[in-house]
């Protein structure tokens, strides 16, 4: 009876209502997964060295929140609280299987590139930190909305760390060489990538420097101390 | 026994799973407020690291494995079941975390309610899966071997996040820029000793 009412008043409710709107919206800047929340660091650090390889994880990303957040979201009120993280670690596990064969067929050398990566989403607490927030509550639509929504932030994150990390660590994005090769010191230049970009410690410090500017900026995320 | 020492010596500080192979991060930055509750959470890691990578290695080495059913009959010898790896992996896993939430639950109540929302997180973490997924890759001789490889493992994230805790009560008296307190400074903090902790990268006992 009582959720029957609560479907009702969400069915009246537009699609797209200011509070669904912030759903979507919240996690990319406020309320980012990562650098507010602090959910799915270890890829964000494993992955960022290249530009394309956190572009098709966060992809990648974007299906498996999306996809898991309907399902635990239809599922919420038949999983027993007991068992529920067996329940949803094989709702995720199965979508990543999924996705790890769509790779396999269709981009092949990125998902070789990806492979361990692939299997780590499973264990991406990002997803889980969702499912057990937000779509063990709430009803379809907004959980497919803070799926996309927190996905997304993630993602943004995830290429602003790798665009960083490609740039200086390598001198290129995207694979695609920016600085001339006449710049470089083996060439007579004055130039040298800072290798040190490569190392896992500088994915930190890149994401506590966006952290700087994005609280910078926003200065109701300050925390205490 | 110093092989087993060597592995145990080698699990703590040259592959340690947050500093060498930056594993179980999310766990690790959100309960290392105070030395107290991440004693707790170093606590279940080791617990739940030595209970599930010997499990895991059994199950590798008598079902999932190529050629591993043979104990149940010559017919089963060309059965390779490894591709359901992950997905039996992370179902021991997930199942001992339940296990260990319970028991805190009930023995435990504050801890419990400190810990939060980060107890079934653990399942997430991916220094438990990691752990197994290691233990796999490196092919260990026999159970002893990943036994103490989980627990060394587990001990090292203890090290690394009751440290970190520590560094991070102290830093409450000093005077970060605004935007940089909190997660900010950890991060940086992580980073410093991840790059000190590549020194003992290479050494062998």
């Amino acid at each position: 009876m009582s959720t029957e009412t609560i479907e009702k008043k969400k069915e009246s409710e537009p699609l797209f209502s200011k509070k669904n709107r912030k759903l979507l919206k919240d996690p990319l800047n406020d309320d980012n997964p990562i650098t507010v929340q602090v959910l799915g660091i270890c890829s964000a650090l494993a992955i960022t060295v290249q530009l394309k390889p956190a572009v098709v994880m966060s992809l990648s990303v974007v299906f498996v929140m999306a996809a898991g957040n309907i399902i635990i979201s239809l599922l919420r009120n038949m999983i027993p609280q007991r068992v529920r993280i067996i329940v949803m670690l094989t709702v995720i596990a199965a979508l990543v299987i999924l996705v790890d064969q769509v790779l396999k067929a269709y981009l092949f050398d990125v998902s070789k590139q990806l492979s361990v990566f692939i299997g780590l989403i499973i264990t991406n607490c990002i997803i889980m930190g969702r499912f057990e927030a937000f779509a063990m509550g709430n009803g379809v639509w907004k959980s497919f909305l803070d799926g996309v929504g927190n996905a997304a932030g993630y993602g943004v994150i995830l290429i602003l760390v790798s665009v960083f990390r490609e740039f200086f660590g390598t001198g290129t994005l995207w694979g695609y060489s920016l600085i001339p090769d006449s710049w470089y010191m083996a060439n007579g230049g004055f130039y040298s990538d800072n290798g040190m970009m490569l190392l896992p410690p500088m994915a930190l410090i890149t994401v506590a420097l966006i952290i700087w500017v994005q609280r910078a900026n926003n200065r109701k995320l300050i925390e205490e101390n | 026994m110093q092989e087993l020492v060597n592995i145990f010596v080698r699990a703590i500080f040259i592959e340690n799973m947050v500093f060498a192979y930056f594993l179980g991060m999310c766990s690790y930055l959100a309960v290392s407020q105070t030395v107290k509750t991440s004693l707790g959470l170093g606590a279940a890691v080791i617990f739940v690291l030595g209970i599930t990578v010997p499990i895991n290695y059994l199950l590798e080495n008598f079902v999932l494995a190529e050629g591993a059913l043979t104990w149940l009959g010559p017919q089963y010898a060309n059965v390779d079941l490894s591709f359901l790896t992950f997905i039996m992996f992370i179902a021991v896993i997930a199942s001992m975390v339940q296990l260990v939430e319970m028991v805190v639950e009930k023995f435990s109540p504050a801890l419990y309610s400190s810990l939060g929302i980060f107890l079934p997180l653990i399942a997430v973490n991916c220094s438990i899966l990691g752990g197994s997924l290691f233990m796999q890759e490196r092919s260990y001789g026999n159970i002893t071997e990943a036994s103490v490889f989980g627990l060394g493992s587990g001990v090292g994230f203890f090290i690394a996040i009751v440290a970190l805790a520590a560094i991070r009560e102290k830093i409450r008296y000093s005077n970060v820029p605004g935007p940089m307190r909190g997660l900010g400074i950890t991060f940086v903090i992580t980073g410093l000793m991840g790059i000190a902790f590549m020194s003992f990268m290479g050494i062998k006992l």
